[in-house]
């Protein structure tokens, strides 16, 4: 079945040179886009319409396109990652857009992510925060023997899940608050709840909840939003933990 | 100790730890309060009143009740100021009705409007009944002379329509601020998981509503009855 073809779209996009200048809204039209093409595709076109027309293409993020790097951003029509669930902005289609319509497209806003360009931020403060969350302690050395630390499987279900995210940013900037508190919950979780993470454990939730505060992030104040707008679905059953961790690591100081 | 206080999860626990004292302290308020409609001469409401008044517990509960408020809403404007700063430039475009609840989103307008009924509040009674009794009548229960409380509030609630609706608006606004707040607080604590996110979002519902529906029967108790 051919897919259908929207005739005409209208794009309201943020446009900003460099992080030192200001930036506004312009809106371009597109014509018949097949709904079957993926948002990222669609801006191809318009950027192509653009450079025929002498200017200068939007410039986004992007790389794997297929929903695991975490590159992809866009705030589009008022969600990260778009009107889809579960999905990054490189898996959203364009048949989640109606014919004629006016499709908003901002870049993620936090003080801690700054525009680098048109709809780039900087989401450096991300490894800033992992960085500063350190090391495991595992030795090197030969392959230790797979079973000599048993894990239960409920444990490494939820370290499993806790580590799909793909540091995206979208629960940064689907937070009313821009609180960085489910990225760097799931960094806690996914070592906290096996062994091996164990021994750093304190020290760790310190320093990635001190870094999250210097860089800017705003607190948590358990909307959920973050979670529902997580392409990798990450609970915030996550950030009682972190909340948990944090208050022990604090208290036992 | 300070930069805990600061620290943003730091900010939170004070919130929460605040926030779960007024919780008790208003389900014993409002169990206090559901006296006045169980007995319409007055005698149970005022004996309570009187207990709760002369009660040596009490009498420390009252300042750290006070500290409580105070923490909670100096925190609650320190809170979201700082959450305000971590967006300098808003969205254009905002779709959020999906992802959270309204209550969760506007925490602090429902915690001013609740402020703005607790100062009413105080001065309609707590301020009466401590620091101006003698303006008051006085009943003898059982050989004991005490403050009349219970014509204090009855005379103010069969008097007056305008009242009795703000009562109404001051009991459904907590309600709705209890909807988020009580299971929001647990999870600040760190005492949530995934079995118990829906059972404390249930309690929450619950208690938020028997909260306002509780707070809210007492006026209109008075304006419908009398
Ligand atoms: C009897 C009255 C009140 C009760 C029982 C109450 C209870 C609570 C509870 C349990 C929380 C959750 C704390 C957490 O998430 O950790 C909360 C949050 C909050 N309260 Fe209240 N509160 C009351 C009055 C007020 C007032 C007067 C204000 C401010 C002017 C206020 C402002 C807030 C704000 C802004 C939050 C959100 C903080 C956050 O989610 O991080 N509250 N309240
Ligand atoms: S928690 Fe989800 S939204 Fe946040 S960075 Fe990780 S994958 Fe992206
Ligand atoms: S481009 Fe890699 S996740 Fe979207």
């Amino acid at each position: 079945m051919a897919d259908k073809i929207l005739k005409k779209l209208n794009i309201k996009v943020w446009r900003q040179n460099r992080a030192s200048e200001k930036g506004k809204f312009e809106t371009y039209k597109i014509e018949n886009v097949s709904t079957g093409s993926s948002f990222l595709e669609m801006m191809d076109i318009l950027n192509n319409d653009l450079i025929e027309k002498g200017i200068d293409p939007i410039a986004y993020d992007h790389d794997c396109r297929e929903g695991i790097c975490g590159i992809c951003s866009l705030y589009i029509n008022g969600r990260p990652h778009g009107p889809d669930t579960e999905v990054t902005t490189c898996q959203l289609h364009m048949r989640k857009f109606k014919e004629g319509e006016t499709i908003v497209i901002e870049p993620w806003r936090a003080a801690a992510f700054p525009v680098i360009k048109d709809l780039v931020v900087d989401r450096i403060a991300f490894e800033k925060i992992l960085q500063a969350g350190g090391f495991v302690s595992v030795n090197t050395g030969g392959v230790p023997e797979a079973n000599s630390i048993p894990v239960a499987y409920d444990d490494a279900e939820e370290s499993m899940d806790a580590a799909s995210c793909i540091g995206c940013g979208a629960c940064v900037a689907a937070c009313k608050n821009s609180s960085a508190m489910l990225f760097v919950s799931a960094k806690i979780s996914h070592l906290a709840k096996l062994p091996q993470g164990k021994i750093e454990a304190k020290q760790r939730a310190r320093n990635m909840v001190a870094k999250m505060d210097e860089l800017g992030f705003g607190g948590c104040t358990n909307t959920g939003a973050c979670e529902v707008e997580c392409p990798k679905s990450i609970s915030i059953t996550n950030i009682a933990r972190l909340n948990r961790e944090y208050l022990v690591a604090r208290i036992s100081e | 100790m300070s930069n805990f206080l600061l620290a943003s999860i730091g900010r939170k626990f004070l919130m929460s730890i605040t926030g779960l004292f007024l919780l008790m302290f208003i389900g014993v308020h409002l169990a206090i309060n559901l006296l006045l409609i169980f007995d319409d001469s007055g005698e149970l409401f005022n004996v309570g009143a009187h207990f709760m008044a002369s009660n040596p517990a009490i009498k420390i509960m009252e300042p750290l009740l006070g500290l409580g408020f105070l923490i909670h809403i100096l925190w609650s404007f320190v809170l979201e100021y700082q959450n305000w700063k971590a967006r300098p430039v808003k969205y254009n475009k905002k779709d959020r009705g999906g992802s959270s609840t309204w209550a969760s989103r506007n925490m602090l307008i429902l915690g001013a409007l609740i402020l703005v009924f607790l100062v009413i509040h105080i001065i309609n009674f707590f301020w009466v009944i401590k620091f101006n009794p003698h303006s008051m009548q006085t009943v003898t229960i059982g050989g004991t002379v005490m403050e009349d409380a219970y014509t204090l509030v009855a005379d103010l609630f069969k008097a007056s329509i305008v009242y009795d609706i703000f009562y109404v608006f001051g009991g459904v606004l907590l309600g709705i601020h209890l909807t988020h707040g009580f299971w929001s607080a647990f999870q600040t604590l760190g005492l949530n998981n995934k079995n118990w996110m829906k059972r404390l979002q249930f309690l929450a519902m619950v208690y938020a509503v028997i909260v306002a529906v509780g707070f809210s029967v007492i006026p209109l108790y008075f304006l419908i009855k009398f």
